[in-house]
C-alpha cells in the first residue's frame, strides 16, 4: 500500500527554497560465463535452483575461488570511470541473515574496493555536460531471489509462504558509488537519469554486461538530500532503493525533493531511512529505518587472499578497451557531417546505433537520418515501440535509399514502398515491384497521357506556345494525376515541350 | 591372520598388500571387526559404512589384480573425521544441527583418498564443529580414551585419535584449528600432524575458523602420517588459500629421520612453552626426548617468543570472530534441521533463530556470541584488530626464533588425558590445553605431535616439532628420529602398552 497523506510541495517551488544533493549507487550484474565465486553459470530465467553449485547454495565446507573474468571486467568498468586501480584489494564478508543469501554473510569488498577516485562526464539533453566524481566501484555476489506466494501483490506481508531461487545468488555484480552530487540545482533529477543512462551505455561498450534494465541487470539506489543552499552543509539523505528504470530514477529524485521541501517547511526534519519507489503513482514510502544503524560486522574474507591485479595486466586492459559512447559520438558526429543539434536529436532519439547500420548497409548519413527522425520516429512513435521493434531493418532503409538515388522511385512513392515494408509486405525493392510503384519513364506510356493532357487544355498549349513555360506545370500536374505519381517528372516535361513544340 | 592386521602400521599393511599377502577386502573387514568389537567401549566413530568400505576394497583389489598402478597406501581402509564431507554419507561435524544431512560432494581430500583406492571406514566423532579439546561437546556423547576409558581422547579430534589408537583403524583425518589433531595425539598416544596452512585443500571441510582451519594424518607412526600427507596434500585450485608449489618429499624425510641420526640439526627449545603449568611428568618426558634428541646429534638451543603469552587471548578472538560468520549458513533455509518456533508467527528469521537455538550446543553458542560481539562495530579494532596484529607479532617472534633453529619443540600438551567432566565448567581450563599448539596455527607453521612416553600416571605424553612454513619435510624427519630412539628406550612402540580393550562378544 501507498501513502496517501503524504504532504508535497510542487518541485519548482522547492528548488526555489532548496539545494538538492544526490548520491547514487549503480549495482551492474556482469555477464560472465560463470558466478563470481563458483564455477556454477550465471544465467537468466532457468528453471529455479537448477544454476548452483555447492558454493553458491552456500553447502557446509564449499569454498569460493574468485572468477578472474569478473576482476577483468571490474578493471573495465573502473577505467571507463577514470578510476584509479587498486595494486592490492581485499574482499569482506558483510554479515546479515536473510534467506537469499545463502552463507548468511555477502562476499563484497568494504575498505578496499578494486577502484577508486574517479570521473564520469554526462551530457543532459540540451548538450550540457555535467561531470560526476565516483568515490569507488567494487566487486561483490548477487544475492538469490525470494517469491513471495499468497497474500498481496507478491509482497512478503501477508504472505503464505516463500521460495527462494538461488540461480542468481552468487552472479558477479560491481556496485559504482558515487560522491555526492552537488551544483546540479533543479536538475538534479535529470542529471540521475542521465548518469545511470549513461553508466549503461558504458557497459554495454565494454560488453561487460547486457545491461537490460528490465531484468535487473543494472539496478540503482538514489540517494536525495536538501539544504538550504549550496553553501550549507548536506541535510539529512534518504535512500530510494532499486529504482529500475531511467525514467523512474528522474521521478524518484523530484518526488524526494518535493516531499523533503514539504518536511522541511513544515519544520520537521528528514528521516534517515530506506524508501521504496512505486511507479504505478511515482512515489516513495518509507522502507526500513536506518536508526538501528545497521552492523554487518565486516571482516577481511578468510577464504580469499588478496587480490593484486599486476600493473602489466591493467595497462593491458586498459590498451584493449572499446571506443567509449561518448567518444564514439564525437567521432560519428564529424564523419556524418551532422550538426550539434542533429547529433543530439539523433541521440536522444535512441537512433544512433541503428543510423550507424544503415550508413554500414550503404546509405548517406543525410538519408539514414532523415527517414529514421522523419517517416521511421513517427512510426514508431505512433507504434509506441522503438525504433529497432520496426519491421524495418537498416537494410530495407539503405535500400530504400538506393532505389530513390538511381531515380526509381520519387520521395513520394518512396514514403508508400516503405509503408509496405512496414506492413510486412517485403524489401522495398519487392514492394515497388508488387505495388507497381516504378517511376514511369517509358515514352510510348508518357507521350499518351501528355497527348491526352495536351489535348483536354488547348489554352494552355496556347500559352506555351506563345512563348510562356509557366502553365507547363499544369500539364505535368495533370499527367501526374494520370499516372498516379508515377511518371518520371523531368521527362514528362520534355516531352510537354517537344509535343507543345512540334504543334 | 587378521586379527593381528590392525596392529600393524599403515606402510606395513600397504607392503602386504603390495606383495599380495593380503587383500584390501580382508584388511578392511579386519577392522570392521575390531570396530565391531571395541567402538561400543570407546565410541570413536558417529557413522561406520561397512557396505562402502567394502566395495571401495573390492574394486582397489580389483585394480591391483588388473595389474594397475597403485599409490603405495591403496587399499589401505582410512577413518574420515565428521567435519569433512562425504558425497552419501552422513556428515554432522558433531552437531545435532546437521543431523541426517548427507553431503551432495566430496571434500577435495576425500576424492585424493577415494581415487587412491582407500575404503573408508566411517565417520569419527568430535566436539561439535571441533569446538573443544575432549569430544565432550559433540552432541553425540563423548568418545573414550582406549588407555582408560573414564577420560578424554583430547579434541576435537578425539574420535580420530581414539580409532587409531584403538586399533579401529591404520590411518585417520583430523583438522586442526588450534590443536584439535596434535593434542589428541598426544594423550591417545599416537601422531598428528597440522600441515603448513594451505598445505592441504580446506575445500569440503566444515569450517570453524577459515584462516587456521587445516586439516592433516592421524596415524600411530610418523611415517604414516607422512605418506598420507603426501597422497592428500598439494595444491587445489578450489581452494584459493591452497599453495601452489609442491609439497617436498614428506615420507622420504620420515626415513631419513628413523635412521636416528640429527648431526647439524639445530633444534630449539621454546623457553615460553613448559615449565609452570604444565604436568610433571610431561616436563620430565620433554627433558628426556630433548637429551635423545642430543644424544643423535642435534644441536639445542634456548629460543624465545615472547609475544606466545598473548596467543591464546588472540585466538579466542579470531576464532570466535570467523566461527560466527562461517556458522552463519545453518539457519535451517537449506539443509540440515529445522525447527519452527513453539508458538508465534513462522517467520524465516523465527525459523532461523529456533533452529540454532535448538541446534548448537552451549560451546558452539558461547563462541558465536564471542565472535559476533568481537566483530561489532566499535569493538572491532580493539578485539579482532588488536589480535590480528598478535598474530604478526607471533609470526615474527618465530621468523628470529627459526634463523636460531632448524625446528622448535615443546610439550604438545600441558597435561595428560583429564578425567571427563572435570574442565566441562570451567571453559579457560579447557582453552589451557592449547597452549603448546595454537602459536603454529596463528602463525600457519607445519607442527606434529608424536608420543614420547607415558606420565607419572602412567598416561601418554606428546613431544611438538615446529618448522618453517613449507617446511613440512622438517618436522617429519625430526618426529621419526625421536620416533625411532623411543621405541629403542622404550622397547618398541608406546602404544604398545596400552591396556588391552574388552572387546564385545
Amino acid at each position: 500500500m501507498t501513502e496517501t497523506t503524504t504532504a508535497l510541495v510542487p518541485y519548482e517551488d522547492a528548488t526555489t527554497r532548496y539545494d538538492t544533493v544526490i548520491g547514487i549507487e549503480v549495482h551492474v550484474e556482469l555477464g560472465t560465463r560463470s558466478k563470481m565465486f563458483c564455477p556454477a553459470p550465471a544465467v537468466f530465467g532457468e528453471e529455479a535452483n537448477t544454476s548452483v553449485s555447492p558454493v553458491s547454495l552456500g553447502l557446509p565446507g564449499a569454498l569460493p575461488v574468485v572468477n578472474e573474468a569478473a576482476v577483468e571486467y571490474a578493471i573495465r568498468i573502473g577505467l571507463a570511470l577514470n578510476c584509479e586501480i587498486a595494486e592490492t584489494c581485499r574482499f569482506a564478508r558483510k554479515n546479515y541473515f536473510y534467506p537469499d543469501i545463502p552463507k548468511n554473510y555477502q562476499i563484497s569488498q568494504y575498505d578496499e574496493p578494486i577502484a577508486h577516485d574517479g570521473w564520469l562526464d554526462v551530457e543532459l539533453e540540451d548538450g550540457t555536460v555535467f561531470r560526476v566524481e565516483i568515490e569507488r566501484a567494487h566487486l561483490e555476489e548477487d544475492a538469490g531471489k525470494n517469491t513471495h506466494v499468497g497474500g498481496s501483490a507478491g509482497r512478503i506481508h501477508g504472505a503464505e509462504y516463500s521460495l527462494v531461487d538461488y540461480n542468481r545468488a552468487g552472479i558477479p555484480l560491481v556496485e559504482i558509488v558515487t560522491r555526492p552530487i552537488t551544483g546540479a540545482g533543479e536538475r538534479a533529477p535529470e542529471v540521475a537519469r542521465a548518469y545511470v543512462q549513461t553508466l549503461r551505455d558504458i557497459f554495454r561498450a565494454l560488453e561487460v554486461s547486457e545491461a537490460r534494465m528490465e531484468r535487473g541487470n543494472v539496478r540503482a539506489d538514489v540517494n536525495v538530500s536538501l539544504r538550504p543552499a549550496p553553501d550549507a552543509p548536506f541535510g539529512t539523505r534518504t535512500e530510494t532503493k532499486n529504482v529500475n528504470s531511467f525514467r523512474s530514477i528522474e521521478r524518484a529524485v523530484r518526488f524526494e525533493v518535493s516531499r523533503q521541501a514539504a518536511v522541511l517547511d513544515a519544520g520537521g526534519s528528514v528521516t534517515q531511512e530506506t524508501r521504496h519507489f512505486h511507479e504505478d503513482t511515482g512515489e516513495t514510502t518509507s522502507g526500513r529505518v536506518k536508526s538501528d544503524s545497521e552492523d554487518y560486522r565486516y571482516f577481511p574474507e578468510p577464504d580469499l587472499v588478496p587480490l593484486a591485479p599486476s600493473r602489466e595486466w591493467v595497462e593491458e586492459i586498459r590498451a584493449s578497451l572499446p571506443e567509449l559512447p561518448a567518444a564514439r559520438r564525437r567521432r560519428l558526429q564529424s564523419e556524418w557531417g551532422f550538426a550539434d543539434s542533429q547529433m543530439r536529436d539523433v541521440v536522444n532519439a535512441g537512433a544512433l546505433d541503428i543510423i550507424v547500420e544503415t550508413v554500414a548497409a550503404g546509405a548517406p548519413p543525410a538519408a539514414a537520418r532523415k527517414w529514421w527522425m522523419g517517416e521511421l520516429a513517427r512510426t514508431a512513435n505512433e507504434r509506441g515501440v522503438a525504433l529497432a521493434e520496426l519491421p524495418v531493418t537498416p537494410a530495407h532503409v539503405a535500400e530504400l535509399q538506393s532505389l530513390v538515388d538511381a531515380g526509381r522511385i520519387n520521395d513520394k512513392l518512396a514514403r508508400q514502398a516503405l509503408e509496405g515494408v512496414l506492413a510486412g509486405e517485403g524489401t522495398p525493392s519487392q514492394v515497388v515491384e508488387s505495388r507497381g510503384l516504378e517511376v514511369v519513364s517509358d515514352d510510348g506510356a508518357l507521350l499518351a497521357a501528355v497527348d491526352e493532357a495536351l489535348a483536354a487544355q488547348p489554352d494552355v498549349v496556347e500559352k506555351i506556345r506563345s512563348g510562356n513555360q509557366g502553365p507547363v506545370g499544369a500539364i505535368i500536374g495533370a499527367v501526374m494525376k494520370a499516372t498516379r505519381g508515377q511518371a518520371d517528372a523531368a521527362r514528362v516535361r520534355e516531352l510537354v515541350l517537344q509535343r507543345v513544340g512540334e504543334g | 591372520m587378521s586379527a593381528e592386521l590392525p596392529r600393524r602400521s599403515a606402510a606395513e599393511l600397504a607392503a602386504l598388500l603390495a606383495s599380495g599377502e593380503t587383500s584390501s577386502v580382508e584388511l578392511t573387514q579386519a577392522h570392521l571387526d575390531r570396530i565391531a568389537a571395541v567402538d561400543d567401549a570407546v565410541a570413536a566413530f558417529l557413522h561406520v559404512d561397512a557396505e562402502g568400505a567394502l566395495a571401495a576394497a573390492a574394486e582397489t583389489d580389483r585394480r591391483r589384480a588388473a595389474g594397475e598402478e597403485l599409490p603405495e597406501l591403496a587399499g589401505v581402509p582410512i577413518a574420515v573425521k565428521d567435519v569433512v564431507v562425504t558425497k552419501g554419507l552422513p556428515t554432522t561435524a558433531g552437531s545435532k544441527i546437521l543431523e541426517g544431512w548427507v553431503p551432495p560432494y566430496d571434500a577435495t581430500l576425500v576424492e585424493r583418498l577415494r581415487a587412491a583406492g582407500l575404503p573408508i571406514l566411517g565417520k569419527t566423532n568430535m566436539d561439535e564443529f571441533a569446538m573443544g579439546s575432549s569430544t565432550e561437546f559433540s552432541a553425540y556423547g563423548p568418545t573414550r580414551n582406549p588407555w582408560d576409558l573414564e577420560r578424554i581422547p583430547g579434541g576435537s579430534g578425539g574420535g580420530s585419535a581414539a580409532a587409531v589408537a584403538a586399533f579401529e583403524a591404520p590411518l585417520a583425518i583430523g583438522t586442526d584449528t588450534g590443536g584439535s589433531i596434535r593434542q589428541p595425539g598426544a594423550v591417545t598416544g599416537t601422531v598428528g600432524a597440522k600441515p603448513t596452512y594451505g598445505g592441504i585443500s580446506r575445500y569440503g571441510l566444515i569450517a570453524m575458523a577459515s584462516s587456521l582451519d587445516q586439516a592433516g594424518p592421524v596415524t600411530r607412526t610418523v611415517l604414516d602420517a607422512a605418506l598420507l600427507h603426501e597422497l592428500i596434500g598439494g595444491h587445489d585450485p578450489r581452494d584459493a588459500t591452497s599453495l601452489p608449489d609442491p609439497l617436498g618429499p614428506l615420507a622420504a624425510a620420515a626415513r631419513e629421520g628413523a635412521t636416528g641420526e640429527l648431526k647439524g640439526v639445530r633444534v630449539g627449545v621454546v623457553a615460553e612453552l613448559g615449565g609452570e603449568g604444565y604436568q610433571s611428568g610431561v616436563r620430565d618426558r620433554f627433558a628426556e626426548s630433548i637429551e635423545l634428541l642430543r644424544g643423535a646429534g642435534a644441536e639445542i638451543v634456548e629460543v624465545h617468543c615472547p609475544s606466545f603469552e598473548y596467543a591464546l587471548a588472540a585466538y579466542y578472538l579470531i576464532m570466535p570472530a570467523e566461527a560466527s560468520s562461517n556458522l552463519a549458513k545453518f539457519d535451517g533455509m537449506r539443509f540440515g534441521l529445522r525447527v519452527e518456533p513453539s508458538d508465534g508467527p513462522v517467520t524465516a528469521e523465527r525459523v532461523m533463530a529456533a533452529t540454532r537455538g535448538a541446534g548448537f550446543g552451549d560451546e558452539v553458542k558461547r563462541r558465536v556470541i564471542l565472535g559476533t560481539y568481537a566483530l561489532s562495530a566499535g569493538y572491532y579494532d580493539a578485539y579482532y584488530g588488536s589480535a590480528q596484529k598478535v598474530r604478526t607479532l607471533i609470526q615474527r617472534d618465530l621468523a628470529t626464533a627459526f634463523t636460531q633453529a632448524d625446528v622448535l619443540v615443546s610439550p604438545t600438551a600441558p597435561t595428560t588425558a583429564f578425567r571427563f567432566g572435570e574442565k566441562l565448567d570451567d571453559p579457560l581450563a579447557m582453552y589451557l590445553n592449547d597452549v603448546a599448539t595454537i602459536p603454529a596455527n596463528l602463525a600457519g607453521i607445519p607442527g606434529i605431535s608424536v608420543p614420547n612416553g607415558l606420565a607419572e600416571d602412567g598416561l601418554p605424553t606428546g613431544f611438538q616439532v615446529l618448522a618453517p612454513a613449507r617446511e613440512d619435510a622438517r618436522v617429519y624427519r625430526v618426529a621419526a628420529a625421536l620416533e625411532t630412539l623411543l621405541e629403542s628406550t622404550w622397547g618398541g612402540s608406546i602404544l604398545d602398552r596400552a591396556p588391552e580393550l574388552e572387546v564385545a562378544p
